[in-house]
């Protein structure tokens, strides 16, 4: 196995989540192709990690520390959401222009 | 390294498989216009990835994956659409900006970037020899050479599990 199969299929997945977040309307489907971009790079960190010959297994590691970040953020994510609908019945992030000046 | 001998390895027909997989699932994932379809892609996706760190021998962060992302994140998506009312297919409003080509460039020059800068660094060289059973070194090394990000990182959980429930508890002065 060659590292770079690895890094091309993470490359993929992770511009995949990229037109994913850019193209959705709707806040929850954005937090599923941010999902999907987390996934990409824990690929990318699992692959160096096993295929470099790193004795510390640094990606294994890493790769952990993102997956917990990840559910962290979609906890936070979907709080948020959930009060966005609250206050203003709809998660389309093109209607939410509140903050616009 | 020709295709020939690359697709004749056997690990190597089997990320060919996986990645495929992957791939179609993720382009669900992000077109599909039913959104519950969206989070069972995902799962699909995810157990793709859980796959390929099997096939990488990091036992460990694959049922990781397993166990926080199919089991308990993916719960929390459906859990959130439900709450939402997120579109499922019926609905007359579209899921989707009009500007896709826009999005769709971008995202190409995204894995051309990508693609090209990590690709041209580390060449297309045989990686080492995957090494099994990696379990008891992973966690010898997250409470002794990784104990302060492992605690920083679970502090973090705690942090958003309290911040997930004051969001989005309802106030009780209402």
């Amino acid at each position: 196995m060659t590292i770079n199969q690895f890094l091309i299929l993470g490359a993929l997945l992770f511009s995949l989540g990229v037109y994913g977040v850019l193209v959705r309307r709707n806040a929850v489907a954005v937090l599923l192709a941010i999902e999907l971009m987390l996934a990409a790079v824990n690929i990318n960190l699992v692959a160096f990690g096993s295929l470099l010959g790193d004795t510390l297994h640094t990606g294994h590691i890493f790769a952990l520390f993102v997956i917990t970040v990840a559910a962290a953020e979609v906890g936070i994510g979907l709080a948020i959401v959930i009060l966005i609908f609250r206050n203003r019945s709809s998660v389309n992030v093109d209607e939410l222009d509140l903050m616009k000046w | 390294m020709s295709f020939g001998e690359w697709i004749g390895q056997s690990e190597n027909l089997v990320f060919l498989a996986v990645g495929i997989v992957m791939l179609v699932a993720g382009w669900w994932v992000v077109t599909t216009r039913n959104l519950v379809h969206a989070v069972l892609m995902l799962v699909v996706a995810l157990a793709g990835s859980a796959a390929l760190f099997l096939l990488l021998g990091a036992e460990f962060v694959a049922w990781t994956v397993v166990l926080v992302y199919i089991g308990a994140v993916v719960v929390l998506f459906l859990f959130g659409l439900m709450i939402t009312r997120a579109p499922l297919r019926r609905d007359p409003v579209p899921l989707d900006h009009s500007r896709r080509w826009p999005a769709l460039a971008v995202a190409a020059a995204v894995f051309a970037t990508l693609a090209y800068a990590t690709t041209t660094f580390f060449g297309w060289v045989e990686g080492g020899p995957v090494e099994r059973n990696l379990t008891g070194d992973v966690g010898d090394l997250l409470f002794k050479r990784f104990v302060i990000p492992f605690e920083a990182v679970s502090f973090v959980l705690l942090a958003a599990l309290i911040g997930g429930i004051v969001l989005a508890r309802k106030d009780p002065k209402e």
